[in-house]
C-alpha cells in the first residue's frame, strides 16, 4: 500500500508533465488535423531555454530567491518557446496548410529532427545537469521503514501544472480567443466567413501550445535536473499516446490521458520491471486505439462518403 | 498585350515603395524573433567546467551572423522570391493537370538509362578513384543508398500504393537483420539460405501487426505503427539473453560467392581466381547482390501493380468506402500490402545484418522509419524514379557532407561538417516539402489507360485515409 501511495504521487507528477505537453499536441489536431510531430522536440528547446534562464540568473545577476527565479525562468521559457513555435509554424507548417495530409507531416518530422540536432550542434551532446533547486519533502507515512513522502519539488509540478491548466481552460472557455478558436476546429471555413482570422487563431494555437510546453520542459528540467538534447522524442511519443488516449482534440481527456499515463509507466516500474515501462506505455497506446479509437472523452469519427 | 504589361509593371513600380518598407518591416520582426530564439540557444553556451558544473560561455559574433543571416534571408525572400513568384502565376498559365505529355518521355528513357549507370557504377569507381579509393565510393555511397532505395520501394508499397501511412517499417528492417543473425550465429546457415526466411519472418511480422490495426484509419494507423516500431526495438534492447541488448550481435557471417569466402586465406576469392587480396571484391559483391535486391523490389512492384491485387491497393487508396461497395475484401488488401511491403524489408535487414557483420538495436530507431517515410514522400508517393531519386539525394547528399574536409580551411580546424548531417537533412525535409508538397516526381503513369498512356498529376492522385 505504501509503495503504491509512493508510485501514485510520483506517477502524477510525471503525468502533469506528460498532460502539458499533450494539450500542445490535442490542440493542434483538434484545429488543423495535424500530428504536430516536432512538439516532443519544442519541449527539449523550453527546457534548455528554462536551463540557461537558470544559469543566467544564478550565476551572472546571482538572484537568491529560488520563488523569485523560478518563476522568471518559466516566464522566459514560455516566451520563447511560444516564440520559436510562431516561427516554425509560419515557416514549415503554414506553407503547407490546405496541401495534401502527408506533407505538413513530413515537415513536422523534419523540424524534430532538425531541432533535436540544431541543439546538439549549438549546445553540445552532453547531458546538461542542474543542482537540485528544491530539496524538502514532507513524510507521509513512515510505517515498517518505508517512507511515503511527497517533495516539494512534486508540489510546485502539482500546483503550476493546476494553476496553468486553470488559467488555460479559462482562456478556451470564456475568452475571445477561445472562442475562435473553438470555431476554427468546428469549421474553418465557415469561421473564416464570419471574421475570424484562421491564420492568426492556428498561430495562437501554436503559441498557447508551446506556452504549455514550456511549463512542461522547466517542471521537467526542475524534477529531474538534467537535460539532453535527445529528450524530446521519448517524452513527446508518450504525451501523443496520452493525447489519443484521452480522445484527440478534447483538452480534459489530454491532461486525463497524461495522468493515466504517467501512473501507469510508474505502478509498472514499481510492480514489474523497469526495463519494459516504455513498451507499457506503447502498448497502451496500441490497445486504446484498437478498441477505442475515439479515445476516453473523444467524439467518434462520422465516415462520410 | 504589351500595353497591359506595362501598366501591371507601373503599379508594381508605383507600389514598390510600400513593399520596400513592408519587407523591411518583415525583416526586422523575423530579426526579433531570430535574437529572442537563437540569443540563449547559440549566442549562450552553457559548458561544464572542471567541477562539473555548468557556466556560460557568449558566443556573439556567432549569433550576430546567424540574426544578420535570418534578417538578410527574408530581406531576400519579401524583395525577390515573392515577386518572382507572383511574376510567374501571372505569365506562366496553370498546366492542366492531364497535359504532362512530356514528363511521360522522361519516365521511358531515364529508368534503363539509371539502370545501366548503377549497373557499371562499382567499376566507374573503381576505374576512377583506383582500389584504395573506390571501397568508399562502393561502400558508403553505392551500397547505403541503394539499402535505402530498396527500403524505400519496400515501404512505398504500404504508403504509395495502398495508401497505408506505415510509420514503423524498422521493425520490419529489425525483424530481418535479427532473424538473419540469429539463426546465422546458432545454426550456421548462410546468408543465402536467410535471405528468403527473413522475408517471410517479416513477413509474418507485418500480418501479426496488422491485422489488429487494420480498423484503424489515417494517423491513427500511423501512431500505432510507430509505437509497434518503438516495441519491437525496446524489446530488442531489454531482452538481453537472446538479443544481447545494447551491446549487439556481432561477427555475422558474411556472404560468399558460391561457397568462396572474401578472405585473404588461401582458399579466398582472391587467391582462387589469382588476384591480389582486397577487400574491394567483397564490396562490389555486396554492392551487386543489394542492386539486385532493389531491381527486384521495383520490378515486383511494377508488376504487381497490374494484377488484381495492385489495382485493388490503389482502389483502397483513392476510396476504401467505394472499395469496400465494390466487393473488395479490404482485410485482406491491406494485408497483402502490410505482409509484402515487410517482406521487402525483411529482405533489406537480412542485407543488411551481412552486409555490417554487426547489428545492435541502434540501428533500428525510429530516426530510420523516419527516413524512409520521407524518402518515399519527398519522392512523390507511388513512383518509383522519384523514390530512387529522393534516395540518391537524401542518403548520398548527406554522406557527402563526410567529404568536405575542405571547409576546414574556411570555417577553420574545429569545424566538423558531419555534425551538420542530420540538422541539414531535417531542414531539407521541411525545405523541399515546402518546394514541392506533393514530391519531386509528381506525375504518375496509370497501369489502366483508354487509347494511350498519359502522365497524370500527382495531385489527382489520393494520399490514402487508411
Amino acid at each position: 500500500m505504501d509503495v503504491f501511495l509512493q508510485q501514485l504521487i510520483n506517477g502524477i507528477t510525471l503525468g502533469s508533465i506528460y498532460g502539458l505537453i499533450a494539450i500542445g499536441y490535442t490542440m493542434v489536431y483538434g484545429i488543423i488535423g495535424m500530428v504536430n510531430f516536432a512538439h516532443g522536440d519544442v519541449f527539449m528547446v523550453s527546457a534548455f531555454f528554462a536551463l540557461i534562464a537558470f544559469l543566467v540568473l544564478t550565476s551572472w545577476i546571482g538572484i537568491g530567491s529560488v520563488a523569485l527565479a523560478l518563476l522568471i525562468v518559466l516566464l522566459v521559457s514560455m516566451v520563447l518557446t511560444g516564440l520559436l513555435n510562431w516561427a516554425i509554424e509560419r515557416l514549415a507548417y503554414r506553407p503547407l496548410r490546405g496541401s495534401f495530409r502527408l506533407a505538413p507531416l513530413i515537415s513536422a518530422i523534419g523540424m524534430s529532427i532538425f531541432l533535436s540536432n540544431f541543439v546538439q550542434v549549438a549546445q553540445g551532446p552532453r547531458n546538461k545537469s542542474i543542482p537540485p533547486l528544491l530539496r524538502g519533502e514532507f513524510v507521509l507515512s513512515d510505517a515498517g521503514g518505508y517512507v511515503v513522502a511527497l517533495s516539494y519539488k512534486q508540489i510546485v509540478v502539482w500546483v503550476v501544472t493546476a494553476l496553468l491548466l486553470a488559467g488555460f481552460w479559462y482562456v478556451v472557455r470564456y475568452t475571445p480567443l477561445g472562442r475562435a478558436q473553438r470555431a476554427c476546429e468546428q469549421d474553418q471555413k465557415m469561421a473564416a466567413l464570419l471574421g475570424v482570422d484562421v491564420d492568426r487563431t492556428v498561430a495562437i494555437t501554436f503559441v498557447l501550445g508551446a506556452a504549455l510546453a514550456a511549463v512542461a520542459g522547466t517542471m521537467y528540467l526542475m524534477y529531474y535536473g538534467v537535460i539532453s538534447f535527445a529528450d524530446g522524442f521519448t517524452p513527446g511519443v508518450k504525451a501523443f499516446t496520452a493525447a489519443v488516449l484521452g480522445g484527440i482534440g478534447s483538452l480534459p481527456g489530454a491532461v486525463i490521458g497524461g495522468l493515466l499515463i504517467g501512473i501507469v509507466e510508474t505502478m509498472w516500474s514499481a510492480y514489474f520491471s523497469i526495463d519494459y515501462k516504455d513498451v507499457a506505455a506503447f502498448s497502451i497506446l496500441a490497445i486504446t486505439l484498437i478498441f477505442l479509437p475515439q479515445g476516453l472523452l473523444g467524439r467518434p469519427e462520422v465516415e462520410k462518403v | 498585350m504589351a500595353t497591359q504589361q506595362v501598366s501591371i509593371d507601373d503599379a508594381t513600380r508605383e507600389a514598390g515603395g510600400g513593399a520596400v518598407r513592408r519587407a523591411v518591416k518583415d525583416a526586422a520582426i523575423w530579426g526579433l524573433v531570430a535574437l529572442g530564439v537563437l540569443g540563449p540557444l547559440v549566442g549562450l553556451h552553457a559548458v561544464q567546467d572542471i567541477r562539473g558544473f555548468l557556466r556560460l560561455d557568449g558566443r556573439w559574433g556567432l549569433l550576430a551572423v546567424l540574426v544578420g543571416l535570418v534578417v538578410a534571408g527574408s530581406l531576400f525572400g519579401s524583395l525577390v522570391v515573392e515577386p518572382w513568384k507572383e511574376r510567374r502565376a501571372r505569365t506562366r498559365p496553370k498546366a492542366h493537370p492531364l497535359a504532362e505529355r512530356a514528363r511521360v518521355g522522361f519516365g521511358r528513357w531515364f529508368p534503363p538509362v539509371a539502370i545501366a549507370f548503377v549497373a557499371v557504377y562499382p567499376f566507374l569507381a573503381l576505374w576512377l578513384t583506383g582500389f584504395s579509393g573506390s571501397i568508399k565510393w562502393i561502400d558508403n555511397f553505392g551500397i547505403q543508398i541503394l539499402i535505402y532505395v530498396m527500403l524505400g520501394f519496400g515501404l512505398n508499397i504500404v504508403v504509395g500504393l495502398a495508401g497505408l501511412l506505415d510509420l514503423g517499417y524498422v521493425a520490419f528492417y529489425a525483424v530481418g537483420a535479427y532473424s538473419t543473425a540469429l539463426l546465422a550465429k546458432e545454426f550456421g546457415l548462410s546468408f543465402f539460405t536467410l535471405l528468403p526466411l527473413a522475408g517471410i519472418f517479416a513477413a509474418l511480422w507485418g500480418i501479426m501487426l496488422g491485422f489488429p490495426v487494420l480498423r484503424l484509419r489515417g494517423d491513427y494507423l500511423a501512431i500505432v505503427t510507430l509505437a509497434f516500431g518503438e516495441i519491437i526495438r525496446l524489446v530488442l534492447i531489454n531482452w538481453v539473453p537472446v538479443t544481447n541488448g545494447y551491446a549487439g550481435i556481432s561477427g555475422i557471417p558474411r556472404p560468399t560467392f558460391f561457397g568462396i569466402p572474401f578472405t585473404a586465406s588461401s582458399t579466398g576469392f582472391a587467391k582462387t581466381f589469382g588476384l591480389a587480396y582486397s577487400p574491394i571484391y567483397r564490396g562490389i559483391f555486396l554492392y551487386y547482390i543489394i542492386l539486385a535486391l532493389a531491381l527486384l523490389t521495383a520490378w515486383v512492384t511494377v508488376r504487381l501493380r497490374r494484377l488484381p491485387i495492385g489495382r485493388a491497393w490503389e482502389a483502397l487508396r483513392e476510396d476504401e468506402i467505394a472499395c469496400r461497395s465494390l466487393g473488395i475484401n479490404t482485410t485482406n488488401t491491406k494485408l497483402t500490402a502490410f505482409a509484402i511491403g515487410a517482406m521487402f524489408g525483411g529482405f533489406a535487414g537480412s542485407f543488411f545484418a551481412t552486409r555490417q557483420g554487426f547489428i545492435s538495436p541502434e540501428s533500428f530507431t525510429f530516426m530510420e522509419s523516419a527516413t524512409i517515410v520521407a524518402i518515399v514522400v519527398l519522392g512523390g508517393m507511388g513512383s518509383q524514379i522519384g523514390v530512387a531519386v529522393a534516395a540518391v539525394a537524401m542518403i548520398g547528399g548527406t554522406e557527402l557532407l563526410r567529404e568536405l574536409d575542405f571547409l576546414k580551411a574556411i570555417f577553420g580546424s574545429a569545424f566538423d561538417p558531419t555534425q551538420y548531417r542530420m540538422l541539414l537533412f531535417g531542414f531539407a525535409m521541411v525545405l523541399i516539402m515546402i518546394w514541392k508538397p506533393r514530391g519531386l516526381i509528381s506525375t504518375r503513369s496509370p497501369s489502366v489507360f483508354l487509347k494511350e498512356r498519359r502522365a497524370v498529376s500527382g495531385s489527382l492522385v489520393g494520399e490514402g485515409r487508411g
